[in-house]
């Protein structure tokens, strides 16, 4: 029976952005998509269980729209980018990028794809080769890809470098000789370089001073107007977020639990988690009085997630139907998604009623048949 | 026409005049290391016999507070770094107080000197190379004398760290040691500062503490290695391990920064509970105002290595008069404020080796005036609890004088030949 639920659940999710990818407007789109790492055991490399990193997540992103995905660490934030853009392999679900199915390109296709889909790492201090020049960071992947004929290879180097911020004199420099806000324009120079759609933006501020982090995001917001980019921006930085975001995906252990645009999140969460992680939001204001909902503990382990709502160990509003079953990611109100038994139809609690009340019964017998 | 021409031309020949002024100054030849390394092996080997000198006379060490309600007072520090690149001003002449059983926070960009005020305070500093070579760090030793930590031996420091000082650091990842139990590492301190304590009473005080900072399975965390817990548990450890012994002043560096803002939120929480619990201080360091604004009844905002804006929570984020401080309030951004675009303070600090003689902001500051070309601003009092450094308040306050700081190759031949009088004496 609990097998049924779960199937239940999952047909819900795939359901939700049905033929989404046939919309032109619509640039990205993730159905369920799923990534499970094995964990082996040193004996005869068995796998005996997985971690459940990114467990059925859905979204959509819009061209020319910024999405931005908050959680804490460790629940997936960064593994659903790297799937999204193939740099791991998935374990079920689909991502289809401008119509395409990004898991279903041959090697050569997803090549020529390649330059559409860049990506900003975290750390400009790491991300960058110390034994390559600038000017051969930014342009390496440019000669490689022929996005420019031969002859104008150099003014076009120079063009980007500009736009980002940098001066064309910085070309025979090494990253060693740059501060961290201009190895992080360096990064971004890179990205542009290849003339993408898409950007993934995988915490581009976070190892970046207050001053120098106002500068990167307002070049990111320049430059998006300027060539009509779509970012995902990877984040735990809300106040951020939220001054870049359209939309706002908030995730926990895995799940997105909480997907709208950003003026409906922040004015009205839904979600306990959402409630709870806004209350936590310092505010640069002494008189503010904190109203915080303090989570117990910590985060659990995906290799173990909680049965039922990951959420129901640390949530305020733990019902008895929570412990036993799954919530579905539902839309609440128009284009405000949130995964919480709170929200359920009278038909679907009713549903779930009867699959808890199953459950609890199997559970029972089962205890029954130990002793 | 021909003007614009012109203009066009000098625009474009600027960005290479920059760039060679730009070489000139990072460039070092051979005859300059060479001459650099002499003068810091001097240096260093003088202040290193200077500081022995003190060390073993008490009374070079021993002063008294300007104000018993304080815990620290930090008099005019200096610390200076002695680089393969020349001497680096880390910390050049900062004073501010931290009084008993209240909050303070430091506020500042990455090598501001934030995190090198912290370790002149514990004498943790690389020496020979980093050496605090001026002014007073005056630790009340709560019986109507004071330390000065300058000066202060090695073995004296070891009883005053955990006892009266004691720091948690910004990673707890890595300030635990990854072989040792938590049980043993909280214990190791307990035993260090009371040799006379048997091994059970050690334990009882262990759990004790690991109780007192919300760990439920005490005993269970007692027996774990550290990669067993998360990084909020260990932050715990940490503070744990911090408040072992009760100390008067805790500074805590970043304590918050490598962790999530829902575990963030319980960490706060706990400190500001424990203060009040074990009646001590809190030298709060971080980059991030919002966590200032909720804990600290004192902010202290330092730019390359000087204090450049100080009073309560209330004057700084109510009304900052600093521009540097009013440029970081509005450069970031707040949930719940829609703003079109951040603001964002131009240029970056100056290179820390060779550091201008006017003020250090002057470059960057959008409010700069003609005295700005002029001296270093001196510190400025602008309301009972508000001290400033900025020219702009310079007709209307309270001018309380300029930093002091420590011209190192003087520092070499007076301090020579006060040592020959001693000698002689």
């Amino acid at each position: 029976m609990a097998e049924k639920t779960i199937q239940t659940h999952d047909a819900y999710s795939a359901d939700l952005f049905k033929d989404a990818e046939k919309n032109p407007e619509n640039l990205v789109v993730v159905k369920n998509l799923k990534k499970y790492f094995p964990i082996k055991s040193s004996f005869f490399k068995l796998t005996v269980g997985n971690v459940k990193a990114v467990d059925g997540v859905s979204f959509v992103i819009k061209k020319g729209t910024t999405m931005g995905l908050v959680g804490e660490s460790g629940c997936g934030k960064s593994t659903i980018g790297r799937t999204i853009l193939r740099l791991i392999d998935k374990t079920e679900g689909e991502v289809f990028f401008n119509g395409k199915d990004v898991f279903k390109l041959s090697k050569r296709e997803l090549r020529h794809a390649r330059p559409d889909i860049q990506i900003i790492f975290q750390d400009p201090y790491s991300s960058l080769s110390p034994r390559i020049p600038v000017g051969e960071i930014i342009g390496e992947a440019v000669r490689e890809h022929n996005i420019v004929p031969k002859e104008e290879y150099d003014d076009y180097i120079t063009r980007v470098m500009e736009a980002c911020g940098l001066a064309e004199y910085h070309k025979d420099r090494y990253p060693h000789e740059f501060s961290g806000g201009q190895r992080q324009r360096i990064c971004i120079a890179r990205a542009l370089a290849l003339n993408p759609d898409f950007i993934l933006c995988d915490e581009p501020v976070s190892a970046l001073d207050v001053s120098i982090q106002a500068q990167i995001i307002n070049l990111l917001r320049d430059l998006q107007k300027q060539f009509g980019l779509t970012y995902l921006f990877i984040s735990h930085d809300l106040s951020v977020v939220e001054h870049i975001s359209d939309t706002v995906g908030v995730m926990y252990l895995g799940n997105l639990v909480e997907y709208a645009e950003t003026d409906k999140l922040f004015s009205k969460p839904l979600h306990p988690y959402t409630k709870a992680l806004f209350s936590a939001i310092p505010v640069p204001d002494p008189d503010y009085k904190m109203n915080r909902i303090i989570l117990e503990g910590s985060i659990p382990s995906p290799a173990n997630p909680p049965s039922g709502c990951k959420f129901h160990t640390r949530c305020r509003e733990c019902m008895e139907v929570c412990k036993y079953c799954a919530p579905d990611f539902i839309e609440v109100e128009p284009e405000h998604y949130c995964a919480c038994h709170l929200y359920d139809s009278p038909e679907r609690q009713a549903e779930l009623g009867k699959v808890m009340e199953e459950q609890k019964r199997a559970e029972q017998a089962a205890e029954a048949g130990q002793k | 026409m021909s003007d614009k021409e012109e203009l066009k031309k000098t625009s474009v020949g600027e960005p290479e005049e920059k760039e060679n002024k730009k070489k000139k100054t990072s460039y070092i030849s051979a005859k300059d290391s060479r001459r650099i390394t002499k003068f810091n092996r001097k240096i260093t080997k003088k202040l290193e016999r200077d500081r022995e000198q003190a060390g073993r006379n008490p009374a070079a060490y021993t002063t008294k507070m300007r104000d018993p309600n304080n815990v620290v007072e930090f008099d005019n520090m200096c610390t200076y770094f002695f680089s393969d690149v020349g001497t680096v001003k880390a910390v050049d002449g900062i004073s501010f107080d931290v009084p008993k059983c209240s909050t303070v926070g430091v506020v500042g960009e990455s090598g501001c000197g934030k995190s090198v005020t912290s370790l002149s305070l514990m004498q943790l500093l690389q020496r020979p190379a980093g050496q605090t070579v001026g002014g007073e760090i005056r630790l009340n030793m709560g019986d109507g004398t004071a330390l000065n930590i300058v000066n202060t031996p090695i073995d004296k420091m070891q009883e005053l760290r955990g006892n009266y000082i004691s720091m948690i650091f910004q990673e707890p990842m890595t300030a635990l040691n990854p072989v040792f139990r938590i049980g043993r590492q909280v214990n190791e301190v307990i035993e260090l500062h009371n040799p006379d304590m048997t091994e059970e009473e050690v334990k009882a005080r262990t759990l004790e503490m690991l109780e007192l900072v919300g760990i439920a399975n005490k005993e269970g965390v007692y027996q774990m290695y550290p990669h067993e817990l998360s990084g909020g548990m260990r932050q715990r450890v940490c503070i744990a391990i911090a408040l072992a012994c009760r100390p008067g002043l805790i500074i805590a560096d970043e304590p918050t920064t490598a962790l999530d803002v829902t575990i963030q939120a319980q960490i706060l929480d706990l400190l500001q509970n424990l203060k009040d619990k074990i009646n001590s201080s809190i030298m709060l360091i971080t980059h991030d105002l919002g966590v200032v604004a909720g804990m600290a009844d004192y902010v202290v905002v330092m730019y390359a290595g000087r204090v450049i804006e100080k009073g309560t929570a209330d004057d700084i984020f109510h009304h900052p008069a600093h521009p540097y401080t009013i440029g970081l309030m509005k450069s970031k951004p707040v949930v719940g404020k829609k703003v079109d675009e951040l603001y964002n303070i131009p240029g970056s600090v100056p290179n820390p080796v060779d550091m201008p003689n006017y003020c250090y902001f002057r470059d960057r500051c959008e409010m700069h005036c003609e005295h700005c070309s002029g001296k270093y601003p001196p510190e400025i009092r602008i309301s009972d609890t508000h001290v400033v450094s900025c020219y702009r308040y310079y007709e209307t306050g309270e001018i309380l004088g300029y930093p002091k700081t420590v011209d190192v190759e003087e520092l070499l031949k007076p301090k020579n030949q006060e040592g020959e009088g001693m000698n002689n004496g």
